[in-house]
């Protein structure tokens, strides 16, 4: 018996041309429990909260006063917050359904061999790189609704000097980076998780994994709220970097 | 060289020396936030959550090594 760890998600079946694999199958049941869950839990909202409902308020509540500290004006905050909270839960989730007990024991008879049916979610890399994706698109549109779109390719391509060119260049080369320094950061850290379970549950299967299993409970937290918070600064930054220069153009007017 | 020991070797190689930056990072980060919440210990609930976020950013670059050895190894 050897270790069996692959870096990309097992194929369970095919719609026709199209692969399902098992991470897509489980994401779509986090989806569905975050879709619907969020529905009941909208049409359900009372004046007066219960005991849930004032844990959830607490929570959600404390989440916006981090976003509002961190973007600084209310009317942004109420823009950004919504799809921060949602890309934490929705990470914060599929990290959650790791921690089923047993679920990595059951196989499933497939075309190509018996594969697990279950793999955690995040340690899929097309599912993070697309979410990164999607982040960094959402700092862009920003940049270019703030800044406008020349002044926002006049960022990128600067020709008033050699300097500035090259500049510009980094700043272009940075903005690419952004989305391999993101997704390797939430995909790596789940994704070694997984692999440290595997090899301390192979070396020794009572008893010892249990630390490293508390260890990637950390993770499952940390994580997802560190892939949201490092979102939200670039969209902050992203939206105000026109401001900035307003400031600095009002203060040279003065001088 | 065997292709195998050479990946073995690469692999180890990549997360051992991957692995010494971020370390020392981390230290530097928690013994900084340990300093300052000594110093004002009312704070600490407002630097224990940006000292968490500190250590995974200061982290990152030793998962990437550790993605480039598990490719390595597994890919």
């Amino acid at each position: 018996m050897g270790l069996n760890i692959s870096l990309s998600p097992e194929v369970l079946f095919t719609l026709g041309s199209w692969p399902i694999t098992n991470t897509f199958f489980w994401s779509f049941f986090v989806f569905l429990f975050l879709i619907i869950g969020a529905i009941i839990w909208g049409r359900n909202l009372k004046m007066k909260p219960g005991k849930f409902q004032n844990i959830i308020e607490l929570l959600v509540d404390a989440a916006y006063d981090f976003v509002l500290t961190t973007v600084g004006n209310e009317k942004k905050a109420k823009r950004v917050f919504p799809l921060i909270l949602t890309m934490f839960f929705f990470v914060f989730f599929c990290n959650l359904l790791t921690f089923i007990p047993g679920q990595a024991a059951v196989t499933i008879q497939t075309a190509t061999g018996v594969v697990p049916l279950f793999r955690a979610i995040i340690a899929d890399y097309g599912l993070v790189f697309m979410m990164t994706i999607v982040a960094v698109l959402i700092m862009q549109i920003v940049a270019i609704a703030v800044s406008g779109p020349l002044a926002y390719l006049g960022k990128f391509f600067n020709f008033t000097s050699p300097l500035n060119f090259f500049l510009g260049l980094m700043d272009l080369i940075g903005e690419i980076a952004k989305v391999i320094s993101l997704s390797f950061r939430l995909f790596g850290n789940i994704f070694a998780g997984e692999v440290l379970a595997a090899v301390m549950l192979f070396l020794a299967p009572f008893f010892i994994p249990l630390p490293f299993l508390f260890l990637s409970i950390l993770t499952a937290v940390v994580q997802p709220f560190v892939f949201s918070v490092l979102t939200l600064v670039f969209i902050s930054m992203a939206s105000e970097a026109a401001v900035v220069e307003e400031k600095t153009e009002t203060i040279e007017a003065i001088a | 060289m065997e292709m195998e020991a050479a990946k073995y070797i690469g692999a180890g190689l990549a997360i051992g020396l991957g692995a010494i930056g971020p370390a020392l990072g981390e230290g530097i980060v928690a013994s900084k936030a340990l300093e300052a919440i000594g110093r004002n210990p009312e704070a600490s609930g407002k630097i224990t959550p940006l000292m968490f976020v500190g250590m995974a950013i200061t982290e990152s670059t030793g998962i990437y090594a550790l993605v480039v050895a598990l490719i390595i190894l597994f890919a």
